[in-house]
C-alpha cells in the first residue's frame, strides 16, 4: 500500500549520500516514458480523463511491489513552497508544474527508502524514475526496470509493434528510456578542454544541458549527459553506452586535474581556498554563486586540498541551499535578497559542522584557536 | 530578476551569447529589448518554442520529393490534426501512431536513426506467437545481464517467468 498527503520531509534524498565516483558523478538518473492504453495523451487529455489516469496509475502503485510502504503525493494539494521543493529535489519537472489543470491533474509516487517514483500526468501519464547517487546507472535502470514490471502488469501500456512504447514526443518513442548522469567537471572547463569533450559527446549520441534539465544554463561546472536516441537500440545498449563516455569524461577530467596541480598548483589551491573562504564567511550568498564556489570546494575536497566538508555536505548544500529549501526551513516566503541572507546562514553553519568533525582549523576567524592550517602546498 | 539596461522593470527577455569562449547573458525588459530591437517573437529568441517544431515545419512544407501525407483527416481518436502535430511537436494520443504512420516512421528514421523498436518488448492480450516468442528472447538476454551484473534476484525471478512462457507456448 502507498500513503496519501504525508509530510514531504526529507523524502528523495538518498542520493546525496554518494556512490562510486561521487566526488566527479553526483547522481545517476533513469527514466522511462509511459502511456496507458485507450486515454488520450495528457497534452491532449481533459480534465476527466486525466483524474481517471491518476486514479488508475494510484490504484496499480497500491499493488506494484517497489512502491510498497511509499508515498502518493496529488501536486495540487500540495502547497507552492513543497512544489517547488520537489522540483528543487528534481523529483518533478516543472512541466509537471506547468501541465497540472486543477485537482487530481498530476501526481507523484514515490517509493520509502530510495528515489524510485513515478510522475503522473507530465507530458505522458507515466514517467518511472530512479535518482541513485554516484554512478550506479546499472541500479537505477534495474530499480526502474522492475517498476516498469509491475505496472505493466497491472495497467495496459500504449505499445506498437514496430515503434515500440509510444509517447507524446516522438524523440522518446520506443525505450522511452532517459538515462542521465549529473558529473561536476571544473578542471575540464578550466583547461579549456570542456569544447572539445562536449563536442565529443554530441558526436557519439548523447546530449548534455545544466543543472535543471533541458535548456538550462550550466552551472557551476555540473554538466547532465544523458542518450538523444530512444529508438533503435535495447536499453541496455543505451544504459552501457553512457555508462562507457561518463567512463571517458571522468579519465578527461582526472587527467587535466593532474596537469592544473602539476602546472598550475598555487593558482589552483588559491581558487580552492577562495571559494572556501567565501562559503564560510558570506553574509549574502546568491543562488549561482553558491553553485560556483561549491564547484570549486568540490575540487579541492577531491584533490584533498581541503579536509572538510565532506562530498555528501557538498550535495546536501546544492539541494537545500535552494530558495524553496530555504522557505521550508525559515518557515516563510524569502525575498531574493532575504534569501541570499538565509542561504549564507545556511552554508555558514553547515561547513563550521563539517570542519568540527574533521578537525579542520576554521577559516572564518570566529574560533580563538591561533594555528590557521596551513593548506598543503602541492608543489 | 532586473532589467540589465534600465534596472528598473522585470527582466522578460533573456539572451546567453558565446563570444571567444567567454559565455554572456544579458536579461532585458520588454521596452529595452525592443530598443535594442530584439522582441520576443524575433526568430532565434523564441526560447519557448517546443523541441522538433523546426524539424516538423519542414516536413510539412510540400516538395515535389515529399507529397504530402495521405491523412490530412485529423486523428479519429483524439482530432489531433497534422497542423497540431507539427505546431506542437506532440501527439495527441496512441493512435496518432497509426494514423500518421507514414509522416511519423520519416521523422523517426531522422530523429533516431531508426524506425524499429529493439528494446523491451510489452505483450498485451492482442499479442500473437511471435510477440511471445520475441519478449521470452528479450527476457533471456535482460536474464544474461542479471547475472553478470550479480542481480541473482532478478535473474531467477525472469528464469521462473521464462519458464511459465515457455510452458504456455
Amino acid at each position: 500500500m502507498i500513503r496519501a498527503a504525508e509530510p514531504l520531509a526529507d523524502r528523495g534524498l538518498d542520493w546525496i549520500r554518494g556512490g562510486e565516483e561521487a566526488e566527479i558523478v553526483l547522481s545517476s538518473r533513469v527514466r522511462v516514458a509511459r502511456n496507458l492504453q485507450g486515454f488520450p495523451f495528457p497534452g491532449r487529455a481533459g480534465v476527466e480523463d486525466r483524474a481517471e489516469v491518476v486514479q488508475r496509475i494510484r490504484a496499480a502503485a497500491d499493488h506494484a511491489e517497489s512502491l510498497d510502504g511509499g508515498f502518493f503525493w496529488e501536486v495540487d494539494s500540495l502547497d507552492p513552497v513543497d512544489r517547488e521543493i520537489l522540483v528543487e529535489r528534481h523529483l518533478i519537472s516543472r512541466d509537471l508544474l506547468a501541465a497540472r489543470r486543477g485537482p487530481s491533474s498530476a501526481a507523484l509516487v514515490l517509493a520509502e527508502g530510495c528515489s524510485c517514483g513515478v510522475m503522473v500526468n507530465e507530458e505522458d501519464h507515466l514517467r518511472l524514475q530512479a535518482l541513485v547517487g554516484g554512478l550506479a546507472l546499472d541500479s537505477a535502470w534495474r530499480q526502474v526496470d522492475r517498476l516498469d514490471e509491475e505496472i505493466g502488469a497491472l495497467l495496459p501500456m500504449a505499445y506498437h509493434h514496430q515503434f515500440g512504447f509510444l509517447t507524446a514526443c516522438p524523440t522518446n518513442v520506443g525505450t522511452g528510456l532517459r538515462a542521465s548522469v549529473l558529473i561536476h567537471i571544473p578542471s575540464l572547463v578550466l583547461t579549456k578542454e570542456i569544447s572539445k569533450v562536449l563536442e565529443g559527446i554530441s558526436q557519439v549520441g548523447l546530449t548534455y544541458r545544466g543543472l535543471y534539465g533541458e535548456g538550462s544554463e550550466v552551472v557551476g561546472n555540473f554538466f547532465q549527459i544523458s542518450n538523444q536516441t530512444t529508438l533503435g537500440k535495447t536499453e541496455e545498449d543505451l544504459i552501457d553506452h553512457l555508462g562507457r563516455v561518463t567512463g571517458k569524461v571522468i579519465e578527461y577530467e582526472r587527467r587535466a586535474r593532474s596537469v592544473l596541480l602539476t602546472e598550475a598548483p598555487s593558482v589552483l589551491e588559491d581558487k580552492v581556498w577562495r571559494a572556501y573562504g567565501i562559503l564560510r564567511t558570506a553574509r549574502s550568498l546568491g543562488l549561482e554563486e553558491m553553485m560556483n564556489l561549491l564547484s570549486g570546494v568540490r575540487l579541492g575536497v577531491s584533490l584533498k586540498l581541503l579536509k572538510s566538508p565532506r562530498v555528501e555536505t557538498l550535495n546536501e548544500i546544492l539541494v537545500r541551499g535552494q530558495v524553496a529549501h530555504l522557505e521550508r526551513a525559515a518557515g516563510a516566503r524569502l525575498s531574493e535578497p532575504e534569501a541570499d541572507v538565509c542561504r549564507a546562514t545556511y552554508v555558514r553553519d553547515k561547513l563550521a559542522e563539517d570542519e568540527r568533525d574533521a578537525g579542520q582549523a576554521p577559516a572564518d576567524g570566529s574560533s580563538d584557536t591561533t594555528v590557521v592550517d596551513r593548506p598543503p602546498s602541492g608543489g | 530578476m532586473l532589467c540589465d539596461d534600465c534596472g528598473e522593470k522585470e527582466a522578460e527577455v533573456h539572451l546567453t551569447s558565446i563570444e571567444a569562449e567567454e559565455m554572456r547573458s544579458v536579461h532585458l525588459c520588454l521596452s529595452c529589448a525592443d530598443g535594442r530591437g530584439i522582441s520576443s517573437d524575433t526568430e532565434g529568441i523564441d526560447t519557448e518554442k517546443p523541441p522538433l517544431v523546426d524539424f516538423l515545419e519542414q516536413l510539412g512544407s510540400p516538395g515535389p520529393k515529399t507529397p504530402m501525407p495521405e491523412s490530412s483527416e485529423p486523428c479519429p481518436f483524439c482530432g489531433t490534426s497534422a497542423a497540431d502535430f507539427r505546431r506542437a511537436g506532440r501527439v495527441g494520443c496512441s493512435q496518432c501512431y497509426v494514423h500518421f504512420e507514414t509522416q511519423i516512421r520519416g521523422l523517426l528514421r531522422r530523429i533516431h536513426g531508426s524506425s524499429q523498436h529493439a528494446g523491451k518488448l510489452y505483450l498485451s492480450e492482442a499479442s500473437d506467437i511471435t510477440d511471445r516468442l520475441g519478449q521470452i528472447s528479450s527476457m533471456r538476454r535482460r536474464m544474461k545481464r542479471a547475472i553478470e551484473t550479480e542481480d541473482f534476484e532478478t535473474a531467477a525471478e525472469l528464469r521462473d517467468r521464462i519458464h511459465d512462457m515457455e510452458t504456455q507456448a
